[in-house]
Protein backbone atom coordinates (compact mmCIF):
# COMPACT_ATOMS: atom_id res chain seq x y z
CA UNK A 1 0.00 0.00 0.00
CA UNK A 2 1.06 3.30 -0.76
CA UNK A 3 1.82 6.18 1.89
CA UNK A 4 -0.85 8.12 -0.24
CA UNK A 5 -3.60 5.91 -0.12
CA UNK A 6 -2.87 4.50 3.58
CA UNK A 7 -3.19 8.27 4.86
CA UNK A 8 -6.25 8.82 2.99
CA UNK A 9 -7.72 5.66 4.28
CA UNK A 10 -6.46 6.59 7.87
CA UNK A 11 -8.03 10.28 7.31
CA UNK A 12 -11.63 8.25 6.20
CA UNK A 13 -11.13 6.17 9.47
CA UNK A 14 -10.61 8.78 12.25
CA UNK A 15 -13.62 10.81 10.31
CA UNK A 16 -15.91 7.71 10.84
CA UNK A 17 -14.28 6.88 14.54
CA UNK A 18 -15.29 10.78 15.47
CA UNK A 19 -18.58 10.01 14.58
CA UNK A 20 -18.82 6.55 16.64
CA UNK A 21 -17.04 7.85 19.26
CA UNK A 22 -19.73 10.57 19.84
CA UNK A 23 -22.52 7.66 19.46
CA UNK A 24 -20.07 5.29 21.66
CA UNK A 25 -20.12 8.33 24.75
CA UNK A 26 -23.48 8.49 24.12
CA UNK A 27 -24.73 4.74 24.96
CA UNK A 28 -21.97 4.68 27.79
CA UNK A 29 -24.29 7.59 29.48
CA UNK A 30 -27.45 6.37 28.29
CA UNK A 31 -26.39 3.21 29.96
CA UNK A 32 -24.87 4.56 33.18
CA UNK A 33 -27.54 6.56 34.13
CA UNK A 34 -30.62 4.60 32.94
CA UNK A 35 -29.26 0.77 32.49
CA UNK A 36 -31.04 0.99 28.82
CA UNK A 37 -28.56 -0.27 26.01
CA UNK A 38 -29.58 1.66 23.38
CA UNK A 39 -29.93 0.45 19.45
CA UNK A 40 -32.26 2.98 18.48
CA UNK A 41 -29.17 5.34 18.85
CA UNK A 42 -28.62 5.01 15.33
CA UNK A 43 -32.42 6.08 14.22
CA UNK A 44 -31.42 9.18 15.82
CA UNK A 45 -28.80 9.85 13.29
CA UNK A 46 -30.48 8.92 10.33
CA UNK A 47 -33.33 10.97 11.27
CA UNK A 48 -31.15 13.77 11.73
CA UNK A 49 -29.12 13.32 8.68
CA UNK A 50 -32.78 12.57 6.33
CA UNK A 51 -34.56 15.65 8.60
CA UNK A 52 -31.98 18.05 7.10
CA UNK A 53 -32.39 16.59 3.93
CA UNK A 54 -36.12 16.89 3.39
CA UNK A 55 -35.45 20.98 5.21
CA UNK A 56 -32.83 21.31 2.24
CA UNK A 57 -35.20 19.73 -0.45
CA UNK A 58 -38.45 22.06 0.59
CA UNK A 59 -40.49 18.93 1.67
CA UNK A 60 -42.03 18.86 4.95
CA UNK A 61 -39.96 16.24 7.02
CA UNK A 62 -41.78 13.26 8.46
CA UNK A 63 -40.47 13.98 11.93
CA UNK A 64 -42.93 16.34 12.85
CA UNK A 65 -45.41 13.77 12.11
CA UNK A 66 -43.99 12.16 15.03
CA UNK A 67 -43.18 14.84 16.80
CA UNK A 68 -47.35 16.12 16.82
CA UNK A 69 -48.21 12.43 17.77
CA UNK A 70 -45.68 11.39 20.32
CA UNK A 71 -46.45 14.54 22.21
CA UNK A 72 -50.37 14.04 21.51
CA UNK A 73 -49.83 10.61 23.02
CA UNK A 74 -47.60 11.87 26.36
CA UNK A 75 -49.93 14.75 26.79
CA UNK A 76 -52.72 12.47 27.28
CA UNK A 77 -51.05 10.17 29.49
CA UNK A 78 -49.53 13.32 31.56
CA UNK A 79 -52.68 14.72 32.00
CA UNK A 80 -54.40 11.57 32.68
CA UNK A 81 -51.68 11.21 35.68
CA UNK A 82 -51.82 15.07 37.09
CA UNK A 83 -56.01 13.80 37.48
CA UNK A 84 -55.44 10.86 39.16
CA UNK A 85 -53.17 13.13 41.80
CA UNK A 86 -55.48 15.78 41.71
CA UNK A 87 -52.84 18.44 40.37
CA UNK A 88 -54.90 19.83 38.18
CA UNK A 89 -52.65 22.96 37.81
CA UNK A 90 -50.20 21.33 35.62
CA UNK A 91 -52.49 20.33 32.95
CA UNK A 92 -51.78 23.59 30.96
CA UNK A 93 -48.44 23.50 31.53
CA UNK A 94 -48.63 19.33 30.21
CA UNK A 95 -50.35 20.66 27.18
CA UNK A 96 -47.98 23.48 25.84
CA UNK A 97 -45.02 21.60 26.41
CA UNK A 98 -46.36 18.21 24.37
CA UNK A 99 -48.77 19.57 22.17
CA UNK A 100 -48.88 23.83 21.90
CA UNK A 101 -44.92 23.40 21.49
CA UNK A 102 -44.68 21.14 18.33
CA UNK A 103 -47.84 22.38 16.75
CA UNK A 104 -45.59 25.55 16.84
CA UNK A 105 -42.88 24.60 15.14
CA UNK A 106 -44.91 22.77 12.65
CA UNK A 107 -46.65 25.79 11.64
CA UNK A 108 -42.76 27.52 11.59
CA UNK A 109 -42.34 24.93 9.06
CA UNK A 110 -44.96 25.24 6.80
CA UNK A 111 -44.72 29.11 7.20
CA UNK A 112 -41.25 29.23 6.14
CA UNK A 113 -39.72 27.69 3.56
CA UNK A 114 -36.85 26.14 5.24
CA UNK A 115 -35.05 25.32 1.83
CA UNK A 116 -34.67 29.27 1.24
CA UNK A 117 -32.83 29.53 4.75
CA UNK A 118 -29.14 29.73 5.48
CA UNK A 119 -27.54 26.51 6.77
CA UNK A 120 -27.13 27.15 10.31
CA UNK A 121 -30.65 27.72 10.88
CA UNK A 122 -31.56 24.58 8.99
CA UNK A 123 -29.57 22.53 11.09
CA UNK A 124 -31.22 24.21 13.76
CA UNK A 125 -34.38 23.56 12.51
CA UNK A 126 -33.41 19.55 12.38
CA UNK A 127 -32.24 19.29 15.56
CA UNK A 128 -35.53 21.19 17.21
CA UNK A 129 -37.63 18.68 15.38
CA UNK A 130 -35.10 15.03 16.32
CA UNK A 131 -33.90 16.04 19.54
CA UNK A 132 -37.15 15.84 21.52
CA UNK A 133 -37.75 12.78 20.18
CA UNK A 134 -35.20 11.35 22.75
CA UNK A 135 -36.91 12.19 25.98
CA UNK A 136 -40.60 11.27 24.43
CA UNK A 137 -39.53 7.87 23.73
CA UNK A 138 -38.34 7.82 27.03
CA UNK A 139 -41.17 8.72 28.61
CA UNK A 140 -43.23 6.42 26.42
CA UNK A 141 -41.47 3.43 26.01
CA UNK A 142 -38.74 3.43 29.21
CA UNK A 143 -40.36 5.03 31.67
CA UNK A 144 -43.04 3.08 32.69
CA UNK A 145 -40.82 -0.20 32.64
CA UNK A 146 -37.54 1.60 33.96
CA UNK A 147 -37.07 -1.02 36.97
CA UNK A 148 -37.15 -3.81 35.06
CA UNK A 149 -34.32 -6.10 34.76
CA UNK A 150 -31.66 -4.90 31.91
CA UNK A 151 -32.57 -7.80 29.66
CA UNK A 152 -36.08 -6.34 29.82
CA UNK A 153 -34.97 -2.98 28.44
CA UNK A 154 -33.13 -4.51 26.01
CA UNK A 155 -36.05 -6.20 24.40
CA UNK A 156 -37.55 -2.63 24.71
CA UNK A 157 -34.79 -1.36 22.85
CA UNK A 158 -35.34 -3.31 20.66
CA UNK A 159 -38.75 -2.91 19.83
CA UNK A 160 -38.43 0.70 19.98
CA UNK A 161 -35.61 0.13 16.97
CA UNK A 162 -37.71 -1.67 14.99
CA UNK A 163 -40.86 0.62 15.03
CA UNK A 164 -38.35 3.85 14.18
CA UNK A 165 -36.75 1.65 11.44
CA UNK A 166 -40.54 1.25 10.09
CA UNK A 167 -41.39 4.72 10.81
CA UNK A 168 -38.49 6.19 8.93
CA UNK A 169 -39.19 4.03 5.94
CA UNK A 170 -42.57 5.41 5.92
CA UNK A 171 -41.71 8.93 6.42
CA UNK A 172 -38.57 9.41 4.29
CA UNK A 173 -39.17 6.05 1.56
CA UNK A 174 -36.45 3.86 0.29
CA UNK A 175 -34.36 6.63 -1.34
CA UNK A 176 -30.75 7.75 0.60
CA UNK A 177 -30.19 11.07 0.52
CA UNK A 178 -27.02 13.15 1.06
CA UNK A 179 -26.83 16.93 2.07
CA UNK A 180 -24.24 19.24 0.16
CA UNK A 181 -21.19 20.12 1.85
CA UNK A 182 -21.00 22.32 4.68
CA UNK A 183 -17.96 23.92 3.02
CA UNK A 184 -16.09 23.46 -0.34
CA UNK A 185 -12.57 24.34 1.29
CA UNK A 186 -9.85 21.75 1.27
CA UNK A 187 -6.35 21.84 2.37
CA UNK A 188 -3.74 20.04 0.55
CA UNK A 189 -0.72 18.58 3.20
CA UNK A 190 1.90 17.00 0.92
CA UNK A 191 0.13 14.73 -1.45
CA UNK A 192 -3.16 14.24 0.34
CA UNK A 193 -5.76 16.63 0.15
CA UNK A 194 -7.93 17.47 3.20
CA UNK A 195 -11.34 17.86 3.08
CA UNK A 196 -12.93 20.88 4.52
CA UNK A 197 -15.91 18.69 5.93
CA UNK A 198 -13.60 16.29 7.07
CA UNK A 199 -11.64 18.39 9.55
CA UNK A 200 -15.38 20.59 10.36
CA UNK A 201 -16.40 16.72 11.67
CA UNK A 202 -13.12 16.60 13.98
CA UNK A 203 -13.64 19.61 14.88
CA UNK A 204 -16.91 19.45 15.95
CA UNK A 205 -16.54 15.84 17.54
CA UNK A 206 -13.77 16.64 19.61
CA UNK A 207 -15.64 20.22 20.83
CA UNK A 208 -18.65 18.44 21.50
CA UNK A 209 -16.98 15.83 23.64
CA UNK A 210 -15.29 18.86 25.55
CA UNK A 211 -18.39 20.41 26.10
CA UNK A 212 -19.53 16.57 27.45
CA UNK A 213 -16.49 16.39 29.88
CA UNK A 214 -17.41 20.03 31.07
CA UNK A 215 -21.07 19.39 31.46
CA UNK A 216 -20.41 16.32 33.92
CA UNK A 217 -17.47 18.03 35.53
CA UNK A 218 -18.73 21.82 36.09
CA UNK A 219 -23.14 21.80 35.89
CA UNK A 220 -24.64 20.40 38.84
CA UNK A 221 -26.98 18.81 36.08
CA UNK A 222 -24.03 16.78 34.67
CA UNK A 223 -22.83 15.65 38.27
CA UNK A 224 -26.40 14.88 39.06
CA UNK A 225 -26.39 12.34 36.39
CA UNK A 226 -22.79 10.65 37.18
CA UNK A 227 -24.46 10.65 40.68
CA UNK A 228 -27.43 8.42 39.54
CA UNK A 229 -25.28 6.31 37.56
CA UNK A 230 -23.13 5.49 40.61
CA UNK A 231 -25.71 5.19 43.11
CA UNK A 232 -29.43 5.52 42.28
CA UNK A 233 -30.90 5.19 45.72
CA UNK A 234 -28.23 8.01 47.21
CA UNK A 235 -29.90 10.19 44.30
CA UNK A 236 -33.52 9.78 44.56
CA UNK A 237 -33.37 10.51 48.04
CA UNK A 238 -31.53 13.52 47.27
CA UNK A 239 -34.35 14.40 44.92
CA UNK A 240 -32.78 13.57 41.49
CA UNK A 241 -35.43 11.18 40.13
CA UNK A 242 -34.90 8.36 37.61
CA UNK A 243 -37.45 10.36 35.70
CA UNK A 244 -35.60 13.20 35.20
CA UNK A 245 -31.92 11.32 34.85
CA UNK A 246 -33.55 9.30 32.24
CA UNK A 247 -35.33 11.72 29.93
CA UNK A 248 -31.80 14.02 30.61
CA UNK A 249 -29.66 11.40 29.34
CA UNK A 250 -31.84 10.27 26.31
CA UNK A 251 -32.61 13.92 25.20
CA UNK A 252 -28.15 14.21 25.18
CA UNK A 253 -28.04 11.26 23.43
CA UNK A 254 -30.48 11.99 21.07
CA UNK A 255 -28.45 15.55 20.27
CA UNK A 256 -25.97 13.57 19.85
CA UNK A 257 -27.48 11.15 17.38
CA UNK A 258 -29.24 13.81 15.40
CA UNK A 259 -25.97 16.32 15.32
CA UNK A 260 -23.69 13.24 13.72
CA UNK A 261 -26.02 12.49 11.20
CA UNK A 262 -25.75 16.18 10.25
CA UNK A 263 -22.40 16.08 10.86
CA UNK A 264 -21.88 13.20 8.31
CA UNK A 265 -24.73 13.23 6.00
CA UNK A 266 -22.40 15.31 3.34
CA UNK A 267 -19.81 12.53 3.43
CA UNK A 268 -22.25 9.43 2.95
CA UNK A 269 -25.63 8.46 1.69
CA UNK A 270 -27.74 8.21 4.46
CA UNK A 271 -31.02 5.86 4.39
CA UNK A 272 -34.03 5.26 6.51
CA UNK A 273 -32.23 2.05 8.02
CA UNK A 274 -28.60 3.92 8.14
CA UNK A 275 -28.23 4.51 11.28
CA UNK A 276 -28.52 0.95 12.86
CA UNK A 277 -25.12 -0.05 11.37
CA UNK A 278 -23.69 3.54 12.35
CA UNK A 279 -25.06 3.20 15.80
CA UNK A 280 -23.74 -0.21 16.08
CA UNK A 281 -20.07 0.46 15.29
CA UNK A 282 -20.53 2.80 17.79
CA UNK A 283 -21.44 -0.30 19.96
CA UNK A 284 -18.55 -1.84 19.63
CA UNK A 285 -16.35 0.88 20.84
CA UNK A 286 -18.73 1.44 23.93
CA UNK A 287 -18.36 -2.90 24.79
CA UNK A 288 -14.91 -1.98 24.55
CA UNK A 289 -14.97 0.41 26.89
CA UNK A 290 -17.02 -2.18 28.77
CA UNK A 291 -20.20 -0.06 28.42
CA UNK A 292 -19.10 1.96 31.99
CA UNK A 293 -15.27 3.91 30.70
CA UNK A 294 -16.06 6.83 28.37
CA UNK A 295 -12.41 7.76 27.26
CA UNK A 296 -11.86 3.82 26.65
CA UNK A 297 -15.25 3.71 24.94
CA UNK A 298 -13.96 6.70 22.53
CA UNK A 299 -10.75 5.42 21.87
CA UNK A 300 -12.56 2.10 21.31
CA UNK A 301 -15.05 3.75 18.79
CA UNK A 302 -11.61 5.43 16.64
CA UNK A 303 -10.16 1.93 16.42
CA UNK A 304 -13.37 0.81 15.07
CA UNK A 305 -13.27 3.70 12.61
CA UNK A 306 -9.81 2.63 11.18
CA UNK A 307 -10.25 -0.92 11.62
CA UNK A 308 -13.50 -0.98 8.93
CA UNK A 309 -11.16 2.04 7.10
CA UNK A 310 -8.62 -0.40 6.22
CA UNK A 311 -10.59 -3.19 5.85
CA UNK A 312 -12.54 -2.17 3.46
CA UNK A 313 -9.49 -1.58 1.15
CA UNK A 314 -7.89 -5.21 1.89
CA UNK A 315 -10.65 -7.02 2.12
CA UNK A 316 -13.88 -4.90 1.32
CA UNK A 317 -16.23 -7.93 1.48
CA UNK A 318 -15.61 -8.90 5.10
CA UNK A 319 -15.51 -5.03 5.95
CA UNK A 320 -18.43 -5.83 8.01
CA UNK A 321 -17.22 -8.66 9.45
CA UNK A 322 -14.39 -7.80 10.29
CA UNK A 323 -15.27 -4.88 12.48
CA UNK A 324 -17.98 -7.11 14.54
CA UNK A 325 -15.65 -10.15 14.74
CA UNK A 326 -13.60 -7.41 16.94
CA UNK A 327 -16.07 -8.04 19.71
CA UNK A 328 -14.96 -11.57 20.40
CA UNK A 329 -11.87 -10.65 21.56
CA UNK A 330 -13.02 -7.76 23.43
CA UNK A 331 -15.41 -9.69 25.19
CA UNK A 332 -13.20 -12.72 25.73
CA UNK A 333 -10.89 -10.38 27.38
CA UNK A 334 -13.28 -8.87 29.05
CA UNK A 335 -14.75 -12.05 30.77
CA UNK A 336 -11.47 -13.11 31.31
CA UNK A 337 -10.25 -9.87 33.37
CA UNK A 338 -13.97 -9.84 35.58
CA UNK A 339 -13.41 -13.33 36.95
CA UNK A 340 -9.84 -11.79 37.97
CA UNK A 341 -11.24 -9.47 39.75
CA UNK A 342 -13.87 -11.70 41.59
CA UNK A 343 -11.55 -14.38 42.37
CA UNK A 344 -9.20 -11.60 44.52
CA UNK B 1 -56.39 18.39 51.61
CA UNK B 2 -55.77 20.71 54.80
CA UNK B 3 -58.70 18.88 56.62
CA UNK B 4 -55.96 17.43 59.05
CA UNK B 5 -54.10 20.22 60.63
CA UNK B 6 -55.32 20.46 64.34
CA UNK B 7 -54.89 23.88 64.99
CA UNK B 8 -54.01 23.08 68.84
CA UNK B 9 -50.57 21.12 67.17
CA UNK B 10 -49.22 23.70 64.85
CA UNK B 11 -45.91 22.64 65.47
CA UNK B 12 -46.33 19.05 64.48
CA UNK B 13 -43.89 17.80 61.36
CA UNK B 14 -44.95 14.71 61.02
CA UNK B 15 -48.20 12.67 62.19
CA UNK B 16 -48.35 9.24 61.31
CA UNK B 17 -51.07 7.45 62.60
CA UNK B 18 -52.15 3.27 61.63
CA UNK B 19 -49.43 3.22 59.65
CA UNK B 20 -48.60 -0.72 57.65
CA UNK B 21 -46.00 -1.88 55.27
CA UNK B 22 -46.17 -5.40 53.36
CA UNK B 23 -43.65 -6.97 51.39
CA UNK B 24 -46.11 -9.24 49.54
CA UNK B 25 -47.65 -11.14 51.96
CA UNK B 26 -45.59 -10.47 54.65
CA UNK B 27 -46.31 -8.01 57.07
CA UNK B 28 -43.09 -5.93 58.20
CA UNK B 29 -45.05 -3.19 60.25
CA UNK B 30 -48.37 -3.16 61.74
CA UNK B 31 -50.15 -0.28 62.84
CA UNK B 32 -47.37 2.06 63.70
CA UNK B 33 -48.32 5.49 65.04
CA UNK B 34 -45.91 8.24 65.67
CA UNK B 35 -45.78 11.78 65.74
CA UNK B 36 -42.70 14.25 65.12
CA UNK B 37 -42.23 17.87 66.43
CA UNK B 38 -40.30 20.65 65.09
CA UNK B 39 -37.02 20.95 67.01
CA UNK B 40 -37.98 17.86 68.54
CA UNK B 41 -35.55 14.47 68.24
CA UNK B 42 -37.91 11.65 68.48
CA UNK B 43 -36.02 7.97 68.80
CA UNK B 44 -37.64 4.43 67.41
CA UNK B 45 -35.17 2.12 68.92
CA UNK B 46 -35.54 -2.00 68.04
CA UNK B 47 -33.68 -4.80 67.99
CA UNK B 48 -32.46 -6.06 64.47
CA UNK B 49 -35.31 -7.08 62.15
CA UNK B 50 -37.80 -5.26 64.24
CA UNK B 51 -39.12 -3.15 60.60
CA UNK B 52 -36.76 -0.06 61.77
CA UNK B 53 -35.30 0.68 58.40
CA UNK B 54 -38.91 -0.54 56.93
CA UNK B 55 -40.26 2.45 58.78
CA UNK B 56 -38.45 5.23 57.66
CA UNK B 57 -38.39 3.54 53.77
CA UNK B 58 -41.97 4.04 54.09
CA UNK B 59 -41.98 7.59 55.32
CA UNK B 60 -39.81 9.22 52.74
CA UNK B 61 -41.55 7.15 50.14
CA UNK B 62 -39.37 4.92 48.98
CA UNK B 63 -41.93 2.04 49.86
CA UNK B 64 -46.08 2.24 49.55
CA UNK B 65 -47.80 2.54 53.01
CA UNK B 66 -51.36 2.30 54.39
CA UNK B 67 -52.85 4.15 56.76
CA UNK B 68 -52.44 8.02 57.46
CA UNK B 69 -49.67 10.06 57.03
CA UNK B 70 -49.82 13.68 57.28
CA UNK B 71 -46.34 16.06 57.09
CA UNK B 72 -46.34 19.47 57.67
CA UNK B 73 -50.04 19.62 57.67
CA UNK B 74 -50.60 17.91 54.58
CA UNK B 75 -52.39 14.65 54.01
CA UNK B 76 -50.00 12.24 51.76
CA UNK B 77 -52.46 11.18 48.94
CA UNK B 78 -51.97 8.39 45.74
CA UNK B 79 -48.95 11.28 44.75
CA UNK B 80 -46.59 10.49 47.58
CA UNK B 81 -43.17 10.34 45.77
CA UNK B 82 -39.59 10.33 47.19
CA UNK B 83 -39.00 13.57 44.98
CA UNK B 84 -41.74 15.33 46.20
CA UNK B 85 -41.25 14.64 50.06
CA UNK B 86 -37.20 16.05 49.40
CA UNK B 87 -39.03 19.38 47.64
CA UNK B 88 -40.97 19.68 50.96
CA UNK B 89 -37.67 19.31 53.13
CA UNK B 90 -37.60 15.58 54.55
CA UNK B 91 -34.75 13.95 54.08
CA UNK B 92 -33.39 10.22 54.84
CA UNK B 93 -29.33 9.36 55.76
CA UNK B 94 -30.06 6.28 55.02
CA UNK B 95 -28.16 3.21 56.83
CA UNK B 96 -25.97 1.82 53.86
CA UNK B 97 -25.36 5.97 53.46
CA UNK B 98 -25.37 5.87 49.68
CA UNK B 99 -22.57 7.88 48.78
CA UNK B 100 -21.32 8.84 45.41
CA UNK B 101 -18.14 6.92 45.96
CA UNK B 102 -16.47 8.22 42.42
CA UNK B 103 -17.12 11.69 43.52
CA UNK B 104 -15.45 14.05 45.80
CA UNK B 105 -16.82 15.43 49.01
CA UNK B 106 -17.79 18.51 47.61
CA UNK B 107 -19.43 17.50 44.81
CA UNK B 108 -21.84 14.32 47.09
CA UNK B 109 -22.61 17.42 49.21
CA UNK B 110 -23.70 19.71 46.57
CA UNK B 111 -25.79 16.66 45.05
CA UNK B 112 -27.46 17.07 48.34
CA UNK B 113 -28.50 20.72 47.32
CA UNK B 114 -29.37 19.34 43.71
CA UNK B 115 -33.46 19.63 44.40
CA UNK B 116 -32.91 23.14 46.20
CA UNK B 117 -30.86 24.38 43.16
CA UNK B 118 -33.60 22.91 40.66
CA UNK B 119 -36.33 24.77 42.90
CA UNK B 120 -34.28 28.25 41.74
CA UNK B 121 -32.19 28.60 45.49
CA UNK B 122 -28.55 29.61 44.53
CA UNK B 123 -27.24 29.38 48.35
CA UNK B 124 -25.55 25.66 48.26
CA UNK B 125 -22.15 27.25 49.06
CA UNK B 126 -23.07 29.81 51.66
CA UNK B 127 -24.94 26.20 53.08
CA UNK B 128 -22.18 23.96 52.44
CA UNK B 129 -19.78 26.23 54.80
CA UNK B 130 -22.23 26.03 57.25
CA UNK B 131 -21.99 22.05 56.80
CA UNK B 132 -18.33 22.49 56.89
CA UNK B 133 -18.56 24.20 60.22
CA UNK B 134 -20.73 21.40 61.52
CA UNK B 135 -18.27 18.65 60.61
CA UNK B 136 -15.06 20.33 60.37
CA UNK B 137 -13.27 17.05 59.25
CA UNK B 138 -15.31 17.24 56.15
CA UNK B 139 -13.89 20.72 55.32
CA UNK B 140 -10.44 19.00 55.29
CA UNK B 141 -11.05 16.26 53.25
CA UNK B 142 -13.55 18.42 50.72
CA UNK B 143 -11.15 17.56 47.66
CA UNK B 144 -11.06 13.23 48.80
CA UNK B 145 -13.34 11.00 46.68
CA UNK B 146 -16.26 9.43 48.97
CA UNK B 147 -14.96 6.31 48.16
CA UNK B 148 -11.99 6.75 50.35
CA UNK B 149 -12.75 7.89 53.64
CA UNK B 150 -13.54 6.43 56.57
CA UNK B 151 -16.63 5.17 58.20
CA UNK B 152 -16.99 7.96 60.88
CA UNK B 153 -16.32 10.26 57.89
CA UNK B 154 -18.73 8.80 55.55
CA UNK B 155 -21.31 8.90 58.49
CA UNK B 156 -20.28 12.69 58.45
CA UNK B 157 -20.65 13.08 54.81
CA UNK B 158 -24.08 11.08 54.73
CA UNK B 159 -25.08 13.69 57.14
CA UNK B 160 -24.03 16.89 55.87
CA UNK B 161 -25.24 15.86 52.32
CA UNK B 162 -28.86 15.59 53.72
CA UNK B 163 -28.58 18.94 55.53
CA UNK B 164 -27.26 20.31 52.48
CA UNK B 165 -30.96 20.53 51.34
CA UNK B 166 -31.83 22.39 54.80
CA UNK B 167 -34.30 19.36 55.73
CA UNK B 168 -37.46 20.41 57.99
CA UNK B 169 -37.90 16.59 58.99
CA UNK B 170 -34.63 14.93 59.11
CA UNK B 171 -34.60 11.02 58.80
CA UNK B 172 -31.65 9.11 60.50
CA UNK B 173 -31.16 5.25 59.99
CA UNK B 174 -28.82 3.69 62.47
CA UNK B 175 -26.03 6.35 62.52
CA UNK B 176 -23.99 4.46 64.30
CA UNK B 177 -23.98 1.23 62.49
CA UNK B 178 -20.42 0.24 62.67
CA UNK B 179 -18.79 3.32 63.86
CA UNK B 180 -16.04 3.19 67.57
CA UNK B 181 -17.57 4.52 70.23
CA UNK B 182 -15.85 7.39 70.00
CA UNK B 183 -17.03 8.11 66.72
CA UNK B 184 -20.52 7.58 67.74
CA UNK B 185 -20.00 9.84 70.61
CA UNK B 186 -19.29 12.37 68.08
CA UNK B 187 -21.98 11.51 65.62
CA UNK B 188 -24.97 11.63 68.85
CA UNK B 189 -23.25 14.70 70.05
CA UNK B 190 -23.93 16.71 66.07
CA UNK B 191 -27.47 15.13 66.32
CA UNK B 192 -27.72 16.88 69.49
CA UNK B 193 -27.10 20.14 68.87
CA UNK B 194 -28.89 20.00 65.34
CA UNK B 195 -31.94 20.33 67.35
CA UNK B 196 -31.06 24.18 67.63
CA UNK B 197 -31.44 24.97 64.13
CA UNK B 198 -35.49 24.26 64.56
CA UNK B 199 -34.88 20.61 62.38
CA UNK B 200 -37.10 17.89 63.29
CA UNK B 201 -35.38 14.44 63.95
CA UNK B 202 -36.26 10.93 63.44
CA UNK B 203 -33.98 8.87 64.76
CA UNK B 204 -33.85 5.34 64.29
CA UNK B 205 -30.78 3.17 66.21
CA UNK B 206 -30.30 -0.31 67.62
CA UNK B 207 -27.64 1.55 70.29
CA UNK B 208 -30.61 1.84 72.73
CA UNK B 209 -28.61 4.25 75.20
CA UNK B 210 -27.49 6.61 72.84
CA UNK B 211 -30.41 7.10 71.20
CA UNK B 212 -32.04 8.22 74.68
CA UNK B 213 -29.70 10.61 75.67
CA UNK B 214 -30.00 12.89 72.71
CA UNK B 215 -33.87 11.96 71.96
CA UNK B 216 -37.17 14.23 73.56
CA UNK B 217 -39.30 11.08 72.72
CA UNK B 218 -38.88 7.50 71.76
CA UNK B 219 -40.53 4.71 70.70
CA UNK B 220 -40.17 0.48 71.09
CA UNK B 221 -40.74 -0.82 67.84
CA UNK B 222 -40.25 -4.76 68.25
CA UNK B 223 -41.06 -7.27 65.40
CA UNK B 224 -43.48 -3.87 63.26
CA UNK B 225 -45.47 -3.13 66.26
CA UNK B 226 -44.38 -0.28 68.78
CA UNK B 227 -44.55 -1.95 72.31
CA UNK B 228 -43.89 1.23 74.12
CA UNK B 229 -43.34 4.42 73.82
CA UNK B 230 -42.72 7.68 76.15
CA UNK B 231 -40.41 10.81 76.78
CA UNK B 232 -37.04 8.77 76.68
CA UNK B 233 -36.03 9.70 80.04
CA UNK B 234 -38.90 7.59 81.10
CA UNK B 235 -37.90 4.90 79.13
CA UNK B 236 -34.15 4.57 79.67
CA UNK B 237 -35.90 3.47 82.96
CA UNK B 238 -38.48 1.63 82.47
CA UNK B 239 -37.15 -2.06 83.57
CA UNK B 240 -38.33 -3.48 80.58
CA UNK B 241 -36.27 -1.19 78.14
CA UNK B 242 -33.35 -1.64 80.65
CA UNK B 243 -33.37 -5.40 80.72
CA UNK B 244 -33.84 -5.54 76.95
CA UNK B 245 -32.18 -3.14 75.45
CA UNK B 246 -29.58 -1.17 77.92
CA UNK B 247 -28.45 -4.44 79.76
CA UNK B 248 -26.98 -4.40 82.95
CA UNK B 249 -25.60 -1.57 83.45
CA UNK B 250 -28.86 0.67 83.65
CA UNK B 251 -28.70 4.09 82.25
CA UNK B 252 -25.12 3.56 83.04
Amino acid sequence: MELQIALLLGQDGITNGAIYALLALALVLVFAVTRVIFIPQGEFVAFGALTLASLQAGKLPGTVWLLLCLGAAIAVLESLRAARERCFRQIPLILLINCAAPLLLAGVLVAFSPATLPLPVQVLLALMLVVPLGPMIYRLAYQPVADLTVLALLIVSVAVHVTLVGIGLLFFGAEGSRTPAFTDASFEIGDTVLQGQTILVLVASALLIVALYLFFERTIYGKALRATAMNRTGARLMGISGTLAGQLSFTLAAAIGALSGILISPLTTIYYDSGFLIGLKGFVGAIIGGLASYPVAAAGAVLVGLLESYSSFWASAFKEVIVFTLIIPVLLWRSLKTRHVEAE
Amino acid sequence: MNAAIDPAEPEIVLDAAGLSVAYGKVTALRDVSLKVRKGEIVTVIGPNGAGKTTLLSALIGLLPVRGELVYLGERQGPGRSVEKLVRQGMTLVPEKRELFAEMSVEDNLLMGAFDRYRAGHRDELETMDQVFDIFPRLRERRQQMAGTLSGGERQMLAMGRALMAKPKLLLLDEPSLGLAPLIIKEIFRTVARLRKTGVAILLVEQNARAALQVADYGYVLETGDLSLAGPSRDLANDPRVIESYLGLGGRG
